[in-house]
């Protein structure tokens, strides 16, 4: 056990209606008796575990005598009975800021110390109170960018990955004990017929795996909303768009600027969607050396993105720089919208002229900008792509690090192995080996085996004090 | 003038069994004035119960100890009257080879051995004291020689214990129980108590051993013949297979049945194992019949090997039927078995209870943690079996020789032997029962074959000094060999034409496309082929030693499993190659759970990857030492830089 006390803000620095104060390690108790009051004036009676106290936070700073701070609702958890597995209090008090704020420094300067990022987790994981999928989890709740993230996060915090995964792991160990046991055991230990039921075995266990795996990707963009590109030619009027989308009531969370002639990221919440914009220089044959960075920058950006909006001028005829949008899209088979903009304007390039460049299936709108027309159709149009056709996340498993991604995928290619030996006939034990590089490599996902590079990368994200 | 003797050595081992045996020899053969302690010098070597060597994993350690420079090898290829290789349906990785010895050629090979090996003294007597002295003021103590029953004192740098089954030994069927070791030999009743007062943990394990039937009365005509194998195989690397041949004599299988069993049963309550008299804990992995009737129910029979116990003698050896049963129940019992209807029992089955210690009171060299100089080997260890004894009577006997000529001790991990992993396992894991070798117990079997023993072993046997200058040649040669005729097979190119094409028809191999041709080794690979094979596609290739072919044929072969299997080695490493300080206080350890914490504390751990395998030590037991680890290393780095400065 840690031998310091530690406590944060649980809730987020935003203003909400409630915040928690979160307190965790052996004087938490202590700290609260210091600083709680019952209405009538008495310290808090704590001998029950998990009650909840009606009362309030007293200031007990040196200069002024004791002092009424918030009204809060206090909770109180006796170790290992707590998140943590520490004796721990949370303490609900009025949402502002400033107001969670003084309840937290009170609390410290009755002797805890601020929590570091991650570290109520990092005491969990190490009080066997989580796994590491789960230690995982909590990571991407605190960076849960939208409401869908959340809950696939609280969906594998509650061990829902966890399980299944165990499940898969326990039958491969079955299916190895056995062999084992039949190597040393052959008096009473059968192998006759077993290949074919390890085969099936396998069988169920990949598909399940690789069901998993599937839902990587749709996790990460859950997690980390989708890529998207703006390109076109210069003029075509992206930064208009992206403007429009950020406009009225949506949120812009993060802002990384770059240079007029760079890349512009901004990221839009929209219906609950995560969108990362990346407005892009326009794209044309230009012998200006600046400007031909930002043209690469923004054919690198389309590469790397989820979906490509792609913005033409339907006021002007198509040109070269066109051309060589619409052969990157044909080379590329990314997911693209193609936006007919300026539709307020008179037309000088036809929708049929544009399908003719484009792959079969793009979806092309009609849109002004400027107008603000058809951003609706838009909006509704990204959210059907990624979402309703691609994406469901009633009730779904996630996986969402890419950590876990690849050790299913490891796991997924030594069972494949291993479908291979019993395909070839080879003698059972050779079986094992890969059986149980699969094993391992789900021990991994779950922190069953130790692997100093995930130790490593997980407590990276701890921020390692003393 | 002394009232009682006094000599001095370098080093003593007590006890003179399979592990004594091999302690003693690595130590005089590496120059070291060693002294052998027996009970009786007619039981050197003995073999008190089956009249085998190797078997399924065992026939590995035997391979593996060869290859370093131990004796049991080449005693068993000197006097072996059946020799078979186990498990040929399965892969090469549990590839087992077993001998039957002729117990009295075997231990007379042994004792001849020892007797004429320079620098090695026998003596027969029991060994009754431990003589230590105090080191410093923590408590740990220094060995400085033994002290016997008769009063005379033995001086020595170094002692080995290898008291095997004998420490305070009491042998049991039915309600009738003797205080003797096997055979009616005299016990060591006096050591226990010396160890005890070492703070040494003493616990009592039982193991047994089946009767011997007079071969006369035995019907062999309703049994099955095993025969030896026709091609038979050395264990020793030093020897062929023609330095070896000869007329094997055959063993005999039979089966128990319902009746067999329904005696067992009905006579249950009179086994001291279930009435609670016997307080030793036995090996599950070597059951009594008594215990696997009652534990597979369902079994309608159990197979009984009938196995001479050599040359000399008619008995012969029920193996399978180790049991505690009263005699009139083993007569009974044993006379329901086809063949054993007018069997003459000569001598009861027994089972036997003795002292051993816990392990994990020892370092991966066999010393013990707390008394310098002391080591510990075989059955008192708690392992079982011969095999399993000698290979620690000769890891300890090298290691107590390496130490007080100041060279560096020798520990081989679990990638480099079995017995590797049969000491890591004893030292870490706490056994609550003798420990068998198994194949299940390494994790790197394909790599651990006991073909390969001397490729990964020889080089580490030339450099304690007990591989000669020609078996190390010998060795470096095959490897040569080995590597260019696997370089060969990779180059040449089998073309797509009649010839190939026609070879692969014969052997019912897919034709090749045409015009592309593929290299031999691609050919290897295949289910249907092997090196062997490829003669009739190859015939100018260079004749090269069976050993060289087989190895070829096995590298290639298996190529993308052994390339697999040696990745998860790669990671084993990793692990095992963080060390971890000696003076760490677990005490002190932030985040460790109370269990962990006690466990790493008792057996404090060289390593992480040990840490790891001891039980009741988490994944997340072993993250917290690693982050220790980690923040150690920055504060010392850091301190390093700081007294840098000027």
């Amino acid at each position: 056990m840690e031998s310091q006390t530690i406590a944060a803000i649980a809730t987020g620095l935003t203003e909400s209606g409630i915040g928690i104060i979160r307190i965790s390690g052996p004087e938490s108790y202590e700290i609260i008796r210091k600083i709680f009051r019952t209405k009538s004036g008495k310290e808090p009676d704590l001998q029950e575990s998990h009650r909840v106290h009606y009362g309030f936070i007293m200031n007990v700073s040196r200069e002024t005598s004791d002092q009424f701070l918030d009204e809060v609702l206090m909770l109180n958890m006796k170790g290992p009975r707590s998140y943590t597995g520490e004796d721990t209090i949370e303490i609900d008090c009025h949402g502002g800021v400033l107001m969670m704020k003084r309840v937290l420094d009170t609390v410290i300067r009755s002797g805890a110390r601020l929590a570091e990022p991650g570290e109520f987790t990092k005491r969990a994981f190490l009080n066997g109170r989580l796994d590491l999928s789960q230690a995982e989890a909590v990571i991407d709740v605190i960076n849960a960018k939208n409401d869908r993230a959340l809950r696939a996060s609280v969906a594998q915090l509650k061990g829902s990955v966890s399980r299944r995964i165990r499940e898969c792991r326990e039958k491969l160990l079955e299916d190895t004990a056995y062999i084992e046991a039949a190597l040393d055991d052959p008096e009473h230990i059968e192998l006759d017929g077993f290949s074919e039921k390890l085969g099936q075995d396998v069988e169920e266990t990949e598909k399940i795996l690789r069901h998993l795996i599937d839902t990587a990707e749709d996790g990460r963009i859950m997690k980390e909303g989708i890529r998207t590109a703006i390109v076109g030619k210069p003029n075509a009027g992206k930064s208009s768009l992206l403007n429009v989308l950020l406009g009225e009531e949506r949120a812009i969370v993060t802002d990384i600027a770059g240079t007029t002639r760079d890349t512009l990221e901004e990221t839009i919440n929209l219906k609950g969607v995560t969108l990362n914009m990346i407005d892009t220089a326009g794209i044309r044959e230009t012998e200006d050396t600046v400007e031909r960075i930002g043209v690469e920058r923004a054919l690198k950006a389309a590469r790397e993105a989820d979906l490509v909006i792609y913005v033409v001028d339907s006021s002007v005829p198509l040109e070269e720089a066109d051309r060589q949008i619409t052969s990157f899209l044909n080379e590329n088979q990314k997911k693209a919208i193609v936006l007919l903009n300026k539709n307020d304007l008179k037309p000088a390039v036809t929708e049929g002229e544009l399908r003719d460049l484009l792959p079969k299936e793009t979806r092309i709108l009609s849109v002004s900008a400027k107008e603000e027309a058809g951003i609706r159709e838009l909006e509704d149009l990204i959210e059907e792509m990624f979402y309703r056709g691609g994406i469901s996340y009633n009730d779904e498993l996630y996986i969402t690090s890419a950590r876990q991604k690849e050790a299913l995928i490891h796991a997924v290619s030594s069972l494949e192995q291993v479908k291979n030996s019993i395909a070839q006939d080879m003698p059972e034990d050779f079986y094992s080996i890969d059986l149980m590089n699969a094993y391992t490599e789900l021990g991994y996902i779950l922190g069953e085996e130790v692997d100093e590079d995930l130790v490593n990368e997980i407590f990276s994200k701890f921020c390692m004090g003393k | 003038m002394n009232t009682h003797i006094e000599e001095y050595y370098d080093i003593i081992v007590v006890g003179a069994g399979h592990a004594g045996c091999e302690a003693a020899l690595a130590a005089a053969r590496l120059g070291l004035s060693t002294l052998v302690f027996t009970v009786s010098v007619d039981s050197i070597a003995l073999m008190p119960c089956n009249p085998n060597i190797g078997g399924t994993s065992k026939g590995h350690l035997v391979c593996e100890l060869d290859a370093l420079g131990g004796e049991m090898g080449k005693c068993i290829d000197k006097t072996f009257i059946q020799s078979k290789m186990l498990n040929r349906s399965k892969g090469p990785a549990v590839h087992s080879l077993r001998a039957q010895a002729d117990k009295m050629a075997y231990i007379g090979e042994m004792r001849r051995t020892l007797e004429n090996t320079e620098h090695l003294r026998i003596r027969q007597g029991e060994v009754s004291e431990l003589l230590a002295e105090i080191v410093d003021n923590s408590g740990k103590r220094r060995i400085t020689g033994v002290k016997t029953c008769s009063g005379a004192v033995y001086h020595a740098k170094k002692v080995v214990l290898c008291t095997g089954v004998y420490l305070k030994a009491r042998c049991i069927y039915g309600d009738v129980s003797e205080y003797t070791g096997p055979n009616g030999l005299r016990a060591a009743n006096e050591l226990t108590g010396s160890l005890l007062k070492l703070g040494i943990p003493v616990r009592r394990f039982k193991t047994g051993t089946p009767a011997r039937v007079d071969r006369r009365s035995i019907d062999f005509s309703k049994m099955e013949e095993q025969k030896g194998d026709q091609e038979i195989r050395p264990f020793s690397f030093s020897n062929e297979p023609e330095d070896i041949a000869r007329e094997q004599v055959s063993c005999w299988l039979t089966y128990t049945n319902e009746e067999t069993h329904r005696i067992i049963r009905e006579n249950i309550d009179r086994s001291p194992l279930f009435s609670g008299d016997i307080k030793g804990t036995g090996p599950r992995y070597c059951p009594s019949i008594e215990d696997k009737v009652v534990k597979f129910p369902e079994k309608e029979r159990h197979q009984i090997f009938v196995e001479p116990e050599g040359l000399y003698t008619n008995e012969m050896y029920l193996s399978g039927m180790s049991s505690s049963l009263p005699e009139d129940v083993q007569h009974a019992m044993i006379r329901t078995m086809p063949g054993f209807e007018h069997a003459d029992i000569v001598r009861n089955a027994y089972a036997i209870e003795y002292d051993c210690i816990d392990a994990t009171c020892l370092k991966p060299t066999l010393e013990f943690k707390e008394i310098e100089g002391l080591y510990a080997a075989g059955q008192i260890n708690g392992s079982s079996g011969y095999e399993e004894a000698a290979v620690q009577g000769f890891m300890a006997g090298v290691n107590a020789a390496l130490s007080s000529l100041n060279r560096e001790e020798v520990v081989l991990d679990r990638s480099q032997g079995y017995i590797g992993v049969l000491i890591d396992d004893l030292v870490t894991k706490e056994s609550h029962e003798p420990y068998r070798m198994m194949t299940s117990r390494a994790e790197y079997r394909l790599l651990l074959r006991q073909d390969n023993a001397d490729l990964r072993l020889r080089e580490t046997g030339y450099r304690i000094g007990l591989v000669s200058q020609k078996e190390y040649d010998r060795y470096l040669e095959k490897k040569e060999m080995i590597a260019a005729e696997v370089q060969r097979m990779q180059q040449t190119i089998a073309g797509s034409n009649e010839t190939t094409n026609a070879f692969l028809r014969k052997h019912g191999s897919a034709e090749l496309p045409d015009s592309r041709g593929v290299s031999f080794a691609e050919l290897i690979k295949r289910p249907e082929l092997n090196y062997e094979l490829l003669f009739e596609i190859d015939p100018g290739r260079k004749p090269l030693p069976w050993r060289v072919r087989e190895q070829v044929n096995i590298e290639i072969k298996y190529e993308g499993y052994i390339r697999r299997q040696m990745q998860q080695v790669e990671h084993f490493k990793k692990l095992e190659g963080k060390k971890l300080p000696k003076d760490i206080n677990y005490q002190e350890l932030k985040g460790l759970r109370l269990e962990a914490r006690q466990k790493l504390e008792k057996i404090r751990p060289e390593n992480i990857g040990q840490a790891g395998r001891i039980s009741g030590v988490s994944p997340a037991d072993v993250s917290v030492l690693m982050i220790y680890l980690e923040q150690r290393r920055q504060v010392e780095r850091k301190e390093m830089g700081e007294r840098q400065k000027p």
